[in-house]
């Protein structure tokens, strides 16, 4: 679950506002879509919930995690009730597949036996079974995209939080990757997909929440929402 | 302290993991591995023969130390054996007197007669010699004070010391061990400097898999780890190779300098009497520089 109240952000070294009383919820199971045109203010939102920035003032709720107060040590804690995509993918080159996906799962401190057992359940849910020995440049964008999110997934998390996931990807690989996110949404996983393709969020009837110039313009089901770009 | 070191509540096959990932890291960055471990090394060299040179000259000093006496003379006009004894032991009650040995005035006519040719010095008649006791200090630099101090016992009447060498002794001393100290803390700042840029090269490169690893909830522990082993690992390579280095160079010198005419009246210290010491202060000046290395070079990429 996410909630935002009245949230305001100011970038210190900038001084720029990026958000002026955000608020929305998201709860537990949902899908939803945050979208607006670059620069509305949707990448601080991501980085408010993944704890990489502080809001300004207002109070931010992740998955029972008070943003504005969490200790930095407790901050690992709250990330891995997250899984966490982005539009550049982020693998590690020189690992095959398997050890992107085995790596997040080390990191947490997962036994050997459990990280053989859980690697090629997950590369098989995300339709990458048969690629665990190549390497990520030997991959096309969308395969790349599905180790990321096969890797965001292992460690089970609560809600996956996607940073224009699609960017990089053709229509068609992009409608594939929204379907296997609906697919993970139908397991139990919560799901928010940051992105400014308007076409792509009106091919799925999903909430929506619309961000410009740092302010919600809209919040519902009615599809995409203001201006997109 | 576990906290620090990430061990707390890790499991084993973590720890292992973590030491391998260290290792790996040494040898993809093989060419910065070994310059770490060579800049460690020249640094405990350098290090290390500046305080065996020091301990050396030490120990000369203390010996030329030992043999610079202060002679303290017996009044003429006392020849009984109590009064004179009674004298010595009125010295020895002085605090810097490590030992006061009598000599009779016929014992110090004897030993002046042996150093010269006795036909010139027929018909010297012992009375021409006073009664004495040689002292030995145990703290040189007080050699003024302590001279005072038995001049001022009842019996004697003149003390004599070269208090002008005391001085040159204490002197040279003091600038021996400042001088050592002063380019030891250097060297191991100089050291920990190399070591940092060594592992922040190693870091840079890594960044991106640092951050994943921040993303998907690793603790700085965690991270910090392999870098770490990497610091400590380089570290004890560089003091154990800096230390078999030294003592090559040591027993090498040695060899020489004993072996030629002026080295030879020196009494140089045995590598093999200070071998245990050398080896726990260089692993041990290793091990902090490789480690506070590492931990200084990860600082700035745990902030996020």
């Amino acid at each position: 679950m996410v909630q935002l109240n009245n949230v305001r952000m100011v970038y210190s070294s900038s001084g720029t506002e990026a958000l002026n009383g955000v608020s929305f919820k998201v709860d537990d199971g949902e899908f939803v879509f945050l979208v607006g045109p670059s620069g509305s203010g949707k990448t601080t939102i991501m980085k408010l919930i993944t704890g990489e920035v502080n809001a300004t003032s207002g109070r931010i709720i992740v998955n029972d995690f008070d943003m504005r107060r969490i200790k930095r040590r407790k901050l690992p804690q709250m990330r891995r009730t997250l899984g966490v995509i982005f539009q550049d993918f982020r693998l590690i080159e020189n690992m095959t597949v398997y050890d992107n996906v085995a790596f997040a799962m080390r990191v947490v401190g997962a036994s050997n036996r459990q990280i053989r057992k859980r690697v090629p359940y997950v590369l098989e849910l995300v339709g990458l079974e048969g690629r665990e020995k190549r390497f990520p440049n030997e991959l096309s964008g969308g395969e790349q995209q599905r180790v990321a999110i096969a890797r965001a997934l292992v460690n089970n998390p609560r809600m996956i939080v996607a940073d224009e996931p699609t960017g990089n990807l053709d229509p068609v690989r992009s409608l594939e990757l929204m379907l296997l996110f609906e697919k993970i949404n139908s397991m139990g996983t919560t799901i928010m997909v940051v992105t400014h393709e308007k076409e792509l969020v009106n091919a799925f009837a999903k909430r929506v929440i619309s961000i410009d110039n740092g302010v919600v313009i809209g919040d519902g089901m009615d599809g995409y929402f203001g201006n997109e770009a | 302290m576990t906290e620090w070191m990430g061990i707390s509540g890790m499991k084993l096959n973590r720890v292992g993991y973590l030491i391998r990932e260290g290792f790996r890291s040494i040898f993809t960055h093989g060419f910065m591995s070994f310059a770490s471990v060579t800049i460690i090394m020249a640094c405990l060299i350098i290090m290390g023969s500046v305080s065996l040179l020091s301990l050396n000259i030490d120990a000369l000093i203390k010996d030329l130390e030992n043999q610079n006496e202060v002679v303290a003379y017996v009044d003429e006009k006392i020849n009984d054996d109590a009064q004179i004894r009674a004298i010595g032991d009125a010295i020895r009650t002085i605090g810097n007197v490590q030992s006061a040995e009598f000599v009779s005035r016929g014992e110090a006519m004897d030993k002046f007669m042996s150093n010269y040719d006795s036909d010139l010095m027929e018909g010297i008649d012992e009375t021409v010699f006073r009664h004495r006791y040689v002292i030995h200090l145990t703290d040189i630099s007080l050699m003024a004070q302590t001279k005072a101090q038995l001049e001022a016992v009842d019996g004697i009447s003149e003390a004599k010391a070269h208090t002008q060498y005391a001085k040159a002794f204490v002197s040279i001393r003091n600038v021996v061990t400042v001088v050592s100290l002063v380019l030891i803390v250097i060297l191991v700042f100089v050291s920990i400097f190399i070591m940092t840029n060594t592992i922040k090269l190693a870091t840079f490169s890594r960044r991106e898999e640092i951050a994943i690893m921040k993303m998907v909830g690793a603790t700085n522990s965690f991270i910090r780890m392999p870098f770490v082993i990497e610091g400590l690992v380089l570290g004890i390579l560089g003091g154990g190779l800096g230390y078999l280095a030294e003592w090559g160079i040591y027993d090498g010198l040695t060899v020489k300098v004993v072996g030629s005419m002026a080295g030879s009246f020196l009494n140089i210290i045995p590598f093999t009497s200070v071998a245990l010491f050398v080896f726990i202060i260089f692993i041990g000046l290793g091990i902090l520089v490789g480690v506070f290395g590492a931990l200084n070079a990860i600082r700035n990429y745990l902030k996020v």
